[in-house]
């Protein structure tokens, strides 16, 4: 094993120094490495041609796939377009599909020719097989033929309506290549997207999402009615339209709702001042957090997204993570920290963008990742980016309590091999350092040992580094530059001694004594120094000639005379100006004057902050992010409306219980409209509710006991059944397909009024065909008691392999949790399923003013059957609720 | 409905016109010499055009040495020279791994990932999460390698049709379409040697001639239908111990990640619950799509339909709380000494907290400093070998015997003149340790629902040195 890991490397070794040289050539050499490509492309192509016009199957198959194969590697094959479309009629599914391949890359190219092939897919769109349908509009949709574009619209819109969601989602697919071929079509396919968006199936969702993105990003509008289901379905969905979803929903939730932060509160955290804050302070802030209210909605969508933090997918992660940081409350966002953390463990690249992401995070957020920051030690076998990555991440973690550690973490890496990254560490440790005060000579006293090692780099950063350090106090620090005048002469890095001579020459005042000594010396040795340090040496003189004449004047005229005569005309160019500037004679102007303030001027102290301080103006786990630049498509997030825009724009109206299902029992008696549950009209629902409890109660009179008692409560509507319930609809296994021959069953208590019979529970049922064959003739057959009353659902004559159909039921449970048994019949198999239901859904909600619930109780009538008894704690529940409101 | 369509025309009329680009002048164009010496004109494309779908416009392979190998468009094509940029920045990198794998150029980005010395060059035209498309690539790789038993440039060429196919159904207009490999699988049959053969010799082929049924019903990550005379699920529980140790050898970090793999070969539509006795160690973790998420919150169980064949059940990591038995440790003493040509090296292993069982399957590396030029080692136990142009040492030491430490001796040489090394390497350790989970994790029972037969159930537990680190 070790064996060729060592030999791999040596070949890269070697591969590189060759590549240099090679690399203008690379695509020639690229080609003619190929060993299967033949002295004259054309004969080889002849030999295609004929092997597809042959009759036999696996010469044809062998040839696309010699044809596939030269597509692969970037080859012309475009001239084989007539031989290879007239296979797209082939009845062998693998030839076929390889016919596709080519089609698919060519039929740009040779448009007429590719019409020939239409027919072939026009007449497949029809095929009753689901994946044929949807291949066919995969590879229609895929031909960028312009005059096809009606066509394609047509099979569309087909499409989007078809009874299979594969196909639906195939059309959702189609929609973004239409309209990359002709943009004008937009408004159609709007349209489209408006009915796809409806969709209910989680396999359409993620796709028609991507459409959405496309096509319309700015049409929010289609949005609000499908938000609700988006939020729900959304844990089902595949794992790559989850990404799609939560990128759009984020978007969509920064419009919509208002700002969970609290108003006012800076948007750095700050641990240390909310420990000690005053208790004033606090009680403000909580007034503050009463004041805001959150949307349930957006409640909602937090709540959906967070358990796909747990996702192996990790761009789900990331976008999860992007969500809770743009749109959650400040002190939820730490619930993804964990997870981010855990992705830290996935692939190099992956690394990266997540690295990426949490530097941006910890600059805002310390205590985000303060707890892990051990996770961010840096390895010496990460990449050199990844490495300055977490180095960029330790530095923002950085405070007073932690410096230390991170301080000795950073010596270890000063010594690195990888220079470049040592370099950065002394960059980092130069934040540190001018960050929190407390170290900052700690710091500066380290980076002078560095100036002692060996490594140019290492040394010239260090420079670099104290030389800013320097310039943000230099009140302070005489000391060091006298350290480093004395290092001076040991010190062979030229843009380290540059540095050092530029530090002298700007406070050349704190350094009376050494200055002109550092000046002395450079002088004997001028002619023997790099260009960089000479022309430091040339400014120092000025520097000193204009402070301290005396001493320096003739030291700087001889450097001025050494200068005028050197090699490099930068050189000579900065003498002639410099002399020109300090030394008064007739010909210099105004400018002499002026010399002192020139060369001596504060100069402003660079500032040591993150390169990731400014990436936050773009979404977090984005492309543009990544980049920090925008990238094209790139999407604003908006900020938050000052105000909520209307909420109901996300109400749904409740449907109807199915009524295709039960059309003979179409006309029982309508029950109060649901669609008054978000009526803020209070007032006149109380009116109505009082009249129509006056009316009833004349006509109560004459029920008498039992279960016929529901029947009557229901008949006279006296109480007005509340809408049914929004809560989280429980499905219960009525048959296995294992053990139903591949029928399953599934049913849900829809908390709906039965519509058959008033005293029948409804009881929706889902059929499904999980076997290959079609089932027929399903009906309900014997039930046990043979009493039961059971409403069942009309016999459905034929159900499809994998199609599913719901039908309701009512079943009279006679106020008991007893189960209904009975058998689902098939044409061939009858088996006995049972039916339990739980209390809670034999009752009906309902309201009940105070007046009315003492009333009725006051006739004694209402408490006749259990049922009812219960009905009208809960109207007393609703009552207490009520008048507290 | 019918009372609208006048309205809705207005309203999408308005967007029409809003969504127009403003005229704007295009104001830099600039040339570029592309490789194969054509003249390219480029300039950035204007924000304000329509956006360009397609998330994944194309992909590239590249070799090692610089070959593009494989190219696939999912959307009209782009040209090779795209990929002058990604050359440009690979020879800027130092190492094969330093290449960025995020690189804008002026009409596309290209992102990358390097796997089994491979890159995967995507083309993307405009905004998309980048993890998005790094995770895809992974998929791939992932999916190859499931195929062909490896994933190398020799195989992909090698099964170039198959290759085309696969992708061709993974994504759909730069969207991934099927990830999954046991839908794909249907799809597409995996190459076998006795597969090939029969399909020369009958002309039969890889596709499947049946359409995969996964893919709609609820439990998409499994194909229906599946028998086995043999009814077996196997779960592997693996740790890895990613640590760093200091120079004093004490620990600066330590922590332990899990995984568990399954493999699992069970006829019809099973449905698997697994228990542990000790749920509470796991502080993070990460479920494959099947595991029932709400069941694993209310009750710390794993409860799932379990896909057919190879997968990755959970990823785990166990909560820092936990003290980290280090299964190994270093002695070492490694000196360059200013002015000599000479170093020392001695490193001695030995077992520490290992619960009596054995450490297997040691491997030692180190990167020595760039000055050393060779190195006269002894190895008690085990070979050695060092590469002079990478100066990587390797030692293959194989199992730890606490009677005998295993130890590496000798003297390196160091470049004539050189100055003496600032740093000391790093050592990194591989090792297993078989029978255990270091964490302590145990599995308490696994159970079938669903399905009558008796499956033959096996959980084997494994640690294994992830990124041990020690700093000398």
């Amino acid at each position: 094993n070790s064996g060729t890991k060592i030999h791999g490397n040596r070949c890269d070794g070697g591969i590189k120094c060759l590549k240099q040289a090679s690399n203008a050539t690379t695509t020639f050499l690229c080609s003619a490495a190929q060993p299967l490509s033949p002295p004259s492309s054309v004969l080889r192509n002849e030999d295609l041609k004929e092997m597809l016009e042959s009759n036999k199957e696996s010469l044809k198959l062998e040839a696309m796939k010699r044809v596939v194969g030269l597509i692969a590697k970037g080859k012309n094959a475009s001239e084989l377009f007539p031989a290879v479309v007239k296979n797209v009629a082939s009845k062998n599914i693998e030839l076929k599909k390889l016919v596709y391949v080519y089609l698919v890359r060519y039929a740009e190219e040779q448009q007429d020719l590719a019409l020939l092939s239409i027919s072939t897919f026009q007449r497949a769109l029809k095929e009753p097989n689901q994946f044929i349908r949807a291949s066919a509009l995969r590879v229609l949709s895929s031909i960028r033929v312009p005059i096809i574009v009606p066509i394609m619209m047509l099979a569309i819109k087909e499409a989007a309506a078809d009874m299979s969601p594969y196909v639906r989602k195939t059309s959702a697919h189609a929609i973004q290549k239409l309209y990359s071929l002709d943009p004008d079509q937009k408004e159609q396919l709007i349209e489209v997207i408006e009915k796809l968006l409806k969709d209910k199936s989680t396999l359409v969702a993620g796709s028609v999402v991507v459409a959405f993105e496309e096509v319309c990003p700015d049409r929010i509008d289609l949005i609000h009615k499908n938000y609700r289901k988006l939020c729900n379905l959304l844990v089902d969905v595949e794992e790559w339209g989850q990404v799609v979803i939560i990128s759009m929903l984020t978007r969509y939730a920064r419009t919509q709702f208002t700002s969970p932060w609290k108003e006012g509160a800076s948007f750095e955290e700050n641990n240390e001042k909310a420990f000690y804050a005053s208790d004033s302070e606090e009680k403000s802030e909580r007034t503050e957090a009463e004041a805001y209210v959150m949307d349930p909605d957006h409640r909602l969508l937090l709540r959906n997204t967070k358990p796909l933090l747990q996702s192996r997918n990790t761009a789900v992660v990331m976008s999860v993570a992007q969500l809770y940081w743009h749109l959650a409350p400040r002190h939820e966002v730490n619930l993804v920290t964990k997870s981010l953390v855990r992705l830290l463990r996935s692939h190099r690249e992956v690394q990266y963008i997540v690295l990426q992401n949490i530097a941006t995070m910890s600059i805002q957020r310390k205590g985000m990742f303060e707890p892990y920051m051990k996770s961010f030690y840096v390895r010496s076998t990460d990449a050199t980016h990844i490495k300055t990555l977490k180095l960029e991440i330790l530095t923002n973690l950085a405070n007073e309590a932690n410096i230390s550690t991170i301080l000795r973490e950073f010596q270890t890496y000063v010594k690195s091999q990888d220079k470049a990254f040592a370099a950065a560490t002394i960059q980092a440790i130069g934040r540190c350092a001018t960050n929190i005060s407390e170290v900052t000579d700690t710091c500066l006293n380290g980076l002078v040992l560095l100036l002692s090692n060996r490594d140019e780099t290492v040394v010239a950063e260090s420079v670099v580094v104290i030389k800013k350090l320097l310039q943000t106090q230099p009140t302070q620090h005489s000391e060091i530059i006298k350290h480093m005048a004395k290092l001076f002469d040991n010190i062979t890095v030229s843009m380290a001694r540059a540095s050092i001579l530029w530090l002298m020459g700007e406070y050349c005042d704190r350094v009376p004594k050494i200055a002109p000594d550092v000046l002395r010396k450079m002088a004997k040795s001028f002619t023997a120094e790099e260009d960089i340090v000479k022309l430091q040496t040339v400014n120092l003189a000025a520097k000193l000639y204009l402070t301290n004449s005396k001493q320096t004047k003739l030291l700087t005229q001889y450097i001025l005379n050494l200068g005028k005569y050197d090699q490099s005309y930068d050189i000579r160019d900065r003498t002639r100006f410099i002399r020109q500037l300090i030394v008064p004679n007739e010909k210099s102007g105004a400018l002499n004057k002026y010399a002192r303030r020139i060369l001596l001027a504060p100069k402003p102290a660079p500032v040591l902050e993150s390169a990731f301080k400014d990436r936050d103006r773009y979404q977090l786990g984005t492309l543009s992010h990544s980049l920090n630049s925008k990238a094209s498509g790139y999407q604003e997030l908006s900020d938050w409306p000052a105000v909520a825009p209307d909420q109901s724009v996300r109400n749904v109206e409740v449907v109807e219980p199915v009524q295709e299902w039960a059309p003979s029992v179409g006309k029982t008696k309508k029950l109060k409209s649901d669609d008054k549950f978000y009526s803020d009209n209070e007032e006149e629902k109380a009116e109505e509710e009082s009249e129509s409890s006056e009316g009833s109660s004349s006509s109560s009179s004459s029920s008498s006991g039992g279960g016929k008692m529901v029947a009557d409560v229901y008949s006279r509507a006296s109480f007005q059944v509340t809408a049914p319930s929004f809560g989280p609809v429980k499905t219960y296994e009525l048959l296995h397909h294992m053990t139903g021959k591949g029928l399953s069953a599934k049913y849900h208590f829809p908390r709906q009024p039965c519509l058959h019979q008033p005293g029948m529970v409804a009881v929706q049922v889902t059929l499904s065909n999980g076997s290959d064959r079609s089932l027929e003739e399903i009906h309900v057959g014997d039930r046990s008691p043979a009493s039961l009353n059971i409403h069942c659902f009309n016999t459905i004559e034929r159900l499809e392999p994998e199609a599913s159909v719901t039908v309701s039921m009512g079943i009279d449970f006679s106020d008991s949790t007893q189960a209904a048994n009975f058998q689902l019949c098939t044409k061939e198999d009858g088996f006995s399923v049972s039916i339990q239901p739980a209390v809670g859904e034999l009752l009906m909600p309902s309201s009940l003013s105070e007046q009315d619930f003492s009333r009725e109780q006051g006739e004694k009538k209402i408490l006749q059957a259990p049922l009812v008894q219960l009905q009208a704690k809960c109207a007393l529940l609703l009552c207490v609720f009520n008048i507290r409101r | 409905m019918l009372m609208f369509p006048s309205d809705s025309l207005i309203t999408s009329f308005v967007y029409s016109m809003s969504a127009l680009p403003p005229f704007k002048p295009v104001t830099s164009y600039w040339f570029r010499l592309s490789q194969n010496g054509q003249n390219e004109l480029l300039c950035f494309p204007s924000p304000a055009s329509p956006p360009p779908a397609a998330m994944i416009h194309s992909l590239f392979l590249i070799n090692a040495s610089g070959d593009i190998f494989l190219e696939k468009h999912w959307k009209s094509v782009v040209s090779r020279s795209v990929c002058d940029y990604f050359f440009e920045a690979q020879e800027r990198a130092s190492e094969p791994e330093n290449v960025p794998p995020v690189i804008p150029t002026p009409h596309h980005y290209l992102i990358s990932v390097l796997r089994h010395r491979i890159y995967f060059v995507a083309v993307i035209q405009s905004e998309v999460p980048p993890l998005f498309v790094i995770e895809f690539l992974h998929r791939v790789v992932d999916t190859f390698q499931d195929y062909f038993g490896v994933c190398t440039e020799a195989a992909i060429k090698d099964n170039v049709v198959v290759v085309y196919e696969l992708l061709e159904e993974m994504l759909d207009n730069g969207f991934p379409l099927a990830t999954e490999s046991n839908i794909l699988k249907e799809l597409i049959k995996p190459p076998t040697i006795l597969r090939t053969m029969v399909n020369t010799i009958t002309g039969s082929t890889n596709v499947g001639e049946q359409l995969p049924t996964g893919q709609l019903s609820v439990v998409p990550w499994r194909r229906t239908g599946v028998k086995y005379t043999n009814n077996e699920a196997y779960f592997d529980v693996v740790e890895e111990i990613d640590a760093i140790i200091d120079k004093s050898g004490s620990t600066i970090t330590a922590e332990i990640q899990g995984v568990i793999d399954a493999c699992v070969k069970l006829t019809g539509m099973p449905d698997l619950t697994l228990s542990f006795m000790n749920p509470r160690l796991l502080d993070d973790v990460s479920f494959h799509p099947c595991v029932r998420f709400k069941r694993w919150e209310a009750e710390r169980i794993l409860s799932f339909i379990p896909p057919d064949g190879n997968f990755r059940l959970l990823s785990y990591h166990v909560s820092s709380q936990n003290l980290v038995a280090i299964p190994v440790y270093v002695k070492h003493n490694i000196t360059f000494r200013e002015g000599s040509s000479q170093g020392r090296f001695d490193l001695t292993l030995g077992p520490k907290q290992t619960m009596g069982k054995a450490v297997e399957a040691v491997l030692v590396s180190s990167q020595l400093p760039r000055g050393v030029l060779n190195a006269n080692l002894n190895a008690s136990q085990g070979t050695y070998t060092f590469d002079p142009v990478t100066k990587m040492l390797t030692w293959d030491v194989g199992k730890i015997n606490p009677q005998k430490l295993p130890s590496l001796k000798g003297s390196m040489n160091l470049q004539a003149g050189a100055s003496k090394p600032d740093e000391n390497p790093t050592i990194n350790i591989q090792l297993k340790i078989q029978q255990m989970a270091i964490s302590g994790l145990k599995v308490n029972r696994l159970d079938m629902y669903g399905e009558k037969y008796k499956p033959f159930k096996g959980i084997k537990y494994m640690t294994k040195a992830g990124k041990f680190q020690v700093r000398t």
